[in-house]
């Protein structure tokens, strides 16, 4: 039997018992598929004093598919946006990455917000116990050092979330609850680049839905490089965004993860807009997406094939995606 | 102030509550601790030992059960959050003594060797199987992605429901 440590779970049916119950106590954390946190629990990696459920508060579930966009209900499964005809038509690349998370079982309980939310990893820290304990643990988590980085004040656990670099693309906005209030927040603003306080979310808070504006024109897709076509987090993957415009590139925006401690919005690529695609392109690409990756030895492949094939997929995507809107041009 | 979840020693109490949900077609209630995971309530509050762990945490896909019908990793669930849902393991498959025609293919086509994965491999099967009758071996293979087997190389898994869709309902436990 699996010895979990001593914890309170709360199952609220409303958001306010929900925020409600993670302000009586200090250090709870909101609790969805529990995908990846009953696991990292059960490793010893968090000691939550209460649980909050999120699961069964009613209504959380909703995805609503509108002229005005996209809202997501927070607890709405991952399994549920890859299949949603809705989804698929208006925004593909969301769908396709929801679909790339993990495997098929983890998608049927794993939610919207608890993948934005993951925790960050690393080979030092996704481990045991007993493991962690023989490595003298690190930074993240009981320890005092960083063994990737040394001497490093800092952690570089890595951010690999599949759903969030395709919302950054797509302009989506988080909605967010706590003791305060609600706000709202950039999905390009939701992320801290370090491992141990990635999410720009205050004790308390609780993502509540997310909300994706419509497409206008864009066309959008996800690229993800794994060992294994299931189960296996990304090495790095890629979301392309562009609008074209006859021969000309109105706009390109691309998203990264797996590369850093947060999911990043590649900068600079402004001077792509009124282009038309090409070689040079490809290589401004190159050039932004590479400097872009903050990539250590957090995973089992090197740094420099992260930023390499992060590269070569987002021009290899880009360059796809400017093809397919030509032909949508043309007819 | 007196915390009612802290003992003196500065422990943690570990609360219990009534866990009621329907297992393997039956109503029924159990006195839970808030921790336990789905796989360990199966496993040593309800005795039903056919649910595998097969691994630390979300990786092996042994432990799928079905929860409403949809596929569920019982080691990454709490008990308490299936309160109230129909919960289905390999146990409940069988009638009468009967194994189910998913089952018997298992059997017949070699789909089991050491039988570890087996009871994830199968709820994972019988969850595609009501949603789509008559899989493509593409799909099966799809549905199947988060289960691991280290004996069979997969083929004869996939052969085994790919034989279960093509078995008449009612033909099963015929021999
Ligand atoms: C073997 C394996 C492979 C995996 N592969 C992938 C992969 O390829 N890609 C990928 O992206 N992920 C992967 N994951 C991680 C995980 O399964 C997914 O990220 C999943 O979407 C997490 O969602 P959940 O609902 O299960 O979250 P939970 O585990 O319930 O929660 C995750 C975190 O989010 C917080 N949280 C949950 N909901 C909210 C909310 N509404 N507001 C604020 N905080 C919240 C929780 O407190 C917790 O810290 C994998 C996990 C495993 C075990
Ligand atoms: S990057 Fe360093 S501090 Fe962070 S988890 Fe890895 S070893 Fe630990
Ligand atoms: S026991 Fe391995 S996935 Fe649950
Ligand atoms: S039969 Fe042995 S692991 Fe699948």
């Amino acid at each position: 039997m699996t010895l979990m440590p001593a914890f309170r779970l709360h199952r609220p049916d409303t958001l306010a018992e929900a925020v409600a119950a993670l302000a009586e106590t200090p250090g709870g954390k909101p609790l969805a598929g529990g995908t990846d946190l009953l696991v990292n629990i059960r490793r010893g990696m968090a000691d939550p004093p209460a649980l909050v459920d999120l699961t069964n508060v009613g209504g959380l579930d909703d995805l609503v598919v509108s002229e005005a966009g996209l809202r997501l209900g927070a607890t709405v499964t991952l399994a549920h946006i890859a299949e949603d005809e809705g989804i698929r038509a208006g925004w593909p690349a969301l769908a396709a990455a929801a679909e790339a998370v993990a495997g098929p079982t983890h998608r049927e309980a794993a939610t919207l917000a608890g993948n934005l939310c993951q925790e960050t990893r690393c080979i030092f820290v996704n481990q045991s116990e007993w493991w962690r304990a023989g490595n003298g643990f690190c930074l993240k988590i009981e320890g005092d050092v960083c063994h990737v980085v040394k001497k490093s004040l800092r952690c570089y656990a890595v951010y690999a979330g599949d759903v969030a670099p395709v919302l950054m693309v797509l302009g989506a906005e988080a909605e967010i609850l706590g003791p305060a209030g609600t706000r709202r927040l950039a999905l390009a603003s939701f992320f801290h680049e370090e491992g141990r306080s990635h999410l720009a979310l205050a004790p308390g808070e609780i993502v509540t839905a997310v909300h994706v504006p419509p497409p206008n024109g864009a066309v959008a897709g996800y690229a993800k490089v794994r060992v294994r076509e299931a189960i296996d987090f990304p090495l790095a993957g890629v979301a392309v965004a562009l609008r074209r415009e006859g021969d000309r590139l109105a706009s390109v925006t691309v998203a990264l993860t797996g590369v850093a401690s947060a999911p990043v919005l590649v900068p600079g690529l402004d001077r792509l807009a009124g282009t038309t695609w090409s070689e040079d392109s490809a290589k401004t690409l190159t050039d932004a997406v590479r400097k872009s990756c903050n990539a250590v030895k957090t995973t089992v492949t090197t740094p420099n094939y992260r930023r390499r094939v992060a590269a070569a997929s987002a021009v290899r995507l880009a360059g796809d995606l400017w093809a397919a809107a030509g032909e949508g041009n043309a007819s | 102030m007196h915390d009612p979840n802290v003992r003196a020693s500065g422990a943690r109490v570990r609360k219990k509550s009534v866990l009621a949900l329907t297992l393997n077609g039956r109503a029924r209630e159990d006195f839970v601790a808030d921790g336990m995971l789905l796989v360990d309530y199966l496993r040593e509050v309800a005795g039903l030992t056919g649910t595998k762990q097969g691994c630390d945490g979300g990786e092996c896909g042994a432990c799928t059960v079905l929860v409403d019908d949809r596929p569920r990793l019982a080691c990454s669930t709490l008990a308490h959050q299936v309160a109230g849902r129909r919960v289905e393991t390999i146990e409940g498959l069988a009638r009468n003594g009967r194994m189910s025609r998913l089952q018997q293919m298992f059997h017949e086509k070699l789909g089991a060797q050491c039988g570890f994965c087996t009871p994830g491999m199968i709820m994972a099967a019988e969850a595609l199987l009501r949603r789509d009758p008559d899989p493509t071996p593409e799909r099966i293979r799809q549905a199947l992605a988060g289960n691991l087997c280290r004996c069979t190389g997969y083929v004869k898994i996939v052969e085994a429901v790919r034989a279960a869709a093509e078995t008449p309902v009612g033909s099963e436990g015929a021999r």
